[in-house]
């Protein structure tokens, strides 16, 4: 087996360091090592400390499982191990975790210390076989491979043949249509939220509408629209909110260095998707000197004061920007939906 | 009494009558296998998977996949009335409401992380000793595609609760699905059942994580074992290790006790971990709102180095004939972990190609007798691991008071240059080390005892190595390059496949560079032969050595690849 060089193989290859014996079996060049006793093979007193250690292991094991009964009983979940600096605890979990672990832990420290010490330990030898089903056999079932074949006439009647090959090939069709209803085609979603023109800005967990006079020069307000809620609720998920939600920035109008049109600010109010434009994450952290923001999964960095455009990271596209103005109310309301598609990009984007 | 009443007691006898299963159980009863440490790495996978498999169980008892809305009313107090996904509320109900629950999540979660890093160590030990020869290729295959699914496995399982952290990853996750090329919209909107975040993620991977990958996995654990026992295990070379024979201990009683008490090892570790660290403590993040985000969002380690080559690709992107293509998405979020995954599992037959060996091999390699193979692995540790740095770029940051700049630039960089690095340092390290070995057979073990000769030079004693050692050594056989195929044969017909060849040669002569030839059975014969004579001939036969080992350590084999290639 070790010699042998299947056809094809150039032959770079030396027989092995071993010599072969009468069988054809490779010997090695060094014998097996003789086999050392050990302690517990020689001193029965050595060995009967090994045969007590294994046993204290076992009972104690065994101890464990009633300790953890008791603590499943007696402690209950809002019971805490307080350690100051090094964190609190639940005491429940930390009582049944180590009456369990070690429980477990000692049954296997048990047995390997059983077979290590106490086990016979002398190294066998015994011989491989190669992996392959020998001739004989692989001849004969070629031999009831072929007879089959023949009495199927399988290679005989095309017809037979070619039809069922086609209705195979088609069986698995519906299994893959049936997949079709999972979930709708995405159609303009992905392009639309529910900003409108007059749709008010409300802050994201207070809900209270927002005046001008409420954002000072530097500052950051978390918005979503106003009918929000409404919208979740009568949906019952979440996606409007994932595509929906902006930020509102405030700069002196000379820092504004550009915007995504023509007067979408209000007195240098800007509007920005909080979505990145990489893979979708919430966009959080704002330097306001900079006026740089910052996405945390992946850093990519956008400048506010000049159209949201990428600066830095994997983002390739600007954040969309929301034009705004104020209501008769004196909110800040948007004029409009965004103009293009927030979030990350996808195929039909263009 | 039957002998099999003996033997097994009733039941067994009643079952064996109705299944003939005694054969197969003698077969194996005390089937041998050899002892390593590095063997119990695959034990581990194979316990904590066990481990898995019991406490999800458990955890599926209790958990609810849903995304319907409730408000919180549990035993948490922080959360109390705050609105979130059922998930949520069912893992919270599970951590502070259920006794033991909080446990059996840790224990969980911990054997995850267990299961997936003795997972890669485990490969890491078979690729380096190249344990994925002939006959075990498949084998090799077949945890290469565990490794696959364990990954998404464990994404599944994280994401389940529905937290904060979790949630972001799947958003994430969403528009990674979004930048392939034509059908990624299409896609997404058929996982998720419309837009992000939708309601039918969450049940939908419930049933993946729970049903679907854990039986793709069982089956494909029954394989590998199957495989594992049917083929026998390899072996580190040795004395009276052939690659014919099998040297170890039977499986009853000793492997039943050592292989089962390691089992009852490794789970109680992980539970003892589980008491005492805490894991993944959902409740500090809060439920998933689409438009939140923790400061430092983290994946779990495994999925590190996807987040940092997805953070370091530039930011690439084509609108061509009104439509989008997101390289800076797509290629490092799918088509390198494809490449990757890919290249992995097909790295045995690759190898077989190159060095022309088809033969069965039993006897592990030793890592420095496969130099090219070897480096290769480093190499990709190295690309790992700064892609797995880089997943923590932010952290880093702070940490170190860098900007992000630099390091992702440090990391765009050191992908590419840094793997070629190892690879050339590991190679040369194991040239550096087969020397040694040569040395150490010509030459014994230096002893650190210093004589002075009598003409006053001062010279170190060697003494001859043992005999385990020189079975070591000795056992790997020299092989040689591919030959270099001729372009036409004598009749001038051009060689079949020429170009192909000549690859497959000039690979092979790179394969083999540098290799120190093994020294033959007379050359160590004869080396001993002067250790035998004393200190005098020591120093001449030191001399002897240093000239030899040139000879063939460096120029010899440099004439090798010259005349080869004047061949072509
Ligand atoms: C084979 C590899 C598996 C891996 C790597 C894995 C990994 C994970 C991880 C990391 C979590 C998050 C847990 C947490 O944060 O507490 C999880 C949750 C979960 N897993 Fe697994 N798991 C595996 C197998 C299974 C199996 C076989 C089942 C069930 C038969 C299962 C059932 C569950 C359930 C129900 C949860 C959610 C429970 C919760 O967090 O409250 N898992 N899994
Ligand atoms: S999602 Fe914002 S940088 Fe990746």
């Amino acid at each position: 087996m070790s010699t042998d060089l299947t056809p094809g193989s150039p032959g770079n290859l030396p027989a092995t360091t071993g010599t072969a014996d009468g069988a054809g079996r490779e010997q090695p060049l060094y014998p097996l090592a003789p086999h050392q006793l050990r302690l517990t093979d020689t001193d029965p007193r050595a060995a009967k400390r090994a045969e007590r250690q294994v046993a204290t292991m076992f009972g104690l094991s065994a101890l464990l499982i009633v300790a953890f009964v008791v603590a499943y009983v007696m402690v209950q979940t809002d019971q805490y191990l307080d350690l100051g600096n090094i964190g609190k605890f639940q005491l429940s979990n930390v009582l049944l975790g180590l009456t369990f672990g070690g429980a477990v832990f000692l049954i296997g420290a048990g047995a390997i210390h059983w077979a290590k010490k106490l086990m016979a330990d002398e190294e066998m030898v015994d011989y491989r076989h190669p992996a392959a089903t020998d001739d004989e056999t692989r001849a004969s079932l070629l031999e009831d491979f072929n007879d089959g074949l023949a009495e199927s006439g399988f290679a005989q009647r095309r017809m037979v043949r070619r039809t069922l090959i086609g209705a195979l090939a088609l069986f698995p069709v519906p299994l893959v249509v049936l997949l079709r209803d999972l979930g709708p085609l995405p159609g303009t979603s992905l392009r639309e939220t529910i900003w409108k023109a007059g749709e008010r800005i409300v802050t994201d967990v207070t809900l209270r509408p927002i005046r001008p006079s409420d954002i000072p020069v530097g500052g950051l307000v978390n918005a979503s629209p106003g009918s929000l809620e409404e919208v979740q609720h009568a949906e019952g998920n979440m996606n409007e909110r994932a595509k929906a939600v902006i930020i509102l920035v405030r700069m002196t109008p000379e820092q504004i260095k550009s915007q995504q049109g023509e007067g979408w600010d209000y007195n240098g109010i800007l509007a920005f998707s909080k979505i990145c434009t990489h893979v979708g994450c919430p966009i959080a952290l704002y330097q306001h000197v900079t006026h740089h923001l910052l996405c945390p999964c992946h850093q990519s960095t956008f400048d506010l004061s000049d159209s949201g455009n990428v600066v830095f990271g994997p983002a390739n596209r600007r954040l969309p920007q929301l034009p705004i103005t104020v209501d008769d109310a004196g909110y800040l309301v948007a004029s409009s939906d965004f103009h293009e598609p927030v979030g990350p990009s996808f195929w039909e984007r263009g | 009494m039957s002998l099999t009443t003996k033997v097994g007691g009733a039941t067994i006898d009643y079952v064996d009558k109705r299944t003939g299963i005694l054969g197969p159980a003698k077969a194996n009863f005390r089937k041998l296998f050899p002892d390593h440490w590095s063997f119990m790495l695959g034990e581990i996978v194979l316990y904590s998977f066990i481990v898995l498999l019991l406490t999800g169980t458990y955890l599926t008892f209790f958990f609810k996949p849903s995304m319907a809305e409730v408000v919180y009313n549990g035993s948490y107090v922080p959360l109390k009335g705050i609105e979130m996904s059922e998930a949520y509320a069912s893992t919270l109900h599970i951590s502070f409401d259920v006794r033991g629950g909080l446990l059996i999540r840790q224990i969980h979660h911990w054997a995850a992380l267990f299961f997936v890093a003795a997972m890669i160590v485990h490969m890491f030990r078979v690729f380096f000793t190249g344990a994925f020869r002939r006959p075990r290729e498949l084998n090799w295959v077949v945890g290469g595609i565990m490794l696959m699914i364990g990954l998404l496995e464990g994404f599944a399982g994280y994401s389940l609760p529905d937290d904060l952290l979790s949630g972001v990853g799947v958003r994430i996750v969403s528009g990674i699905v979004e930048a392939i090329p034509i059908v990624g919209t299409y896609l997404m909107f058929f996982i998720w059942g419309g837009e992000f975040p939708g309601t039918d993620f969450i049940p939908r991977l419930f049933i993946v994580h729970v049903l679907l990958f854990p039986a793709i996995l069982l089956a494909l654990v029954g394989v590998h074992l199957v495989l594992i026992f049917y083929l026998k295990h390899t072996q580190y070379p040795g004395r009276g290790r052939t690659e014919d024979n099998v040297v170890g201990y039977p499986l009853f009683p000793i492997y039943t006790a050592k292989a089962g008490g390691f089992f009852f090892i490794v789970f109680g570790l992980i539970t003892l971990v589980s008491a005492v660290v805490t894991i993944n403590p959902v409740w500090a993040y809060g439920p998933y709102v689409p438009d939140q985000v923790t400061a430092d969002s983290q994946p779990d380690w495994y999925i590190g180095f996807l987040d940092g080559m997805l953070r370091a690709f530039p930011n690439w992107e084509w609108i061509l004939f009104g439509h989008t293509w997101s390289w800076n998405v797509f290629i490092p979020g799918l088509v390198m972990p494809g490449i990757l995954f890919t290249a992995l599992a097909l790295y045995p037959f690759f190898e077989s190609w190159i060095t022309g060996d088809k033969r069965e091999h039993h006897i592990l390699d030793r890592p420095r007798n496969a130099p090219v193979r070897t480096g290769i692995g480093v190499m990709a540790i190295t690309f790992f691991g700064i892609a797995t740095i880089n997943g923590a770029n932010d952290l880093l940051a702070v940490g170190f008071h860098l900007s992000i700049n630099q390091i992702t630039w440090f990391t765009r960089i050191g992908l590419f240059v840094a793997p070629p690095l190892a690879f050339v340092a590991t190679h040369r390290l194991c040239i550096g080390l087969q020397r040694r070995d040569r040395d150490k057979l010509l030459h014994g073990r230096e002893t650190g005892r210093i004589l002075r000769l009598p003409h006053g030079e001062f010279i170190e004693v060697h003494e001859p190595i043992t005999d385990t050692e020189k079975a070591v050594i000795l056992s790997h056989p020299q092989r040689r390059p591919l030959p270099m195929p001729a372009k036409t044969d004598e009749n001038g017909v051009r060689t079949p496949r020429y170009r192909w060849r000549w690859i497959q040669a000039k690979l092979s002569s790179f394969w083999y560079r540098d290799s120190v030839e093994t020294p033959s059975a007379a050359e160590i014969e004869a080396a001993e032969e002067h250790m035998r004579h004393g200190i005098g001939s020591e120093h001449e036969h030191r001399g002897d050595f240093e000239i030899s080992h040139h000879e063939i350590g460096e120029s010899e084999t440099v004439e090798a690849l010259t005349s080869r290639s004047e061949e072509d």
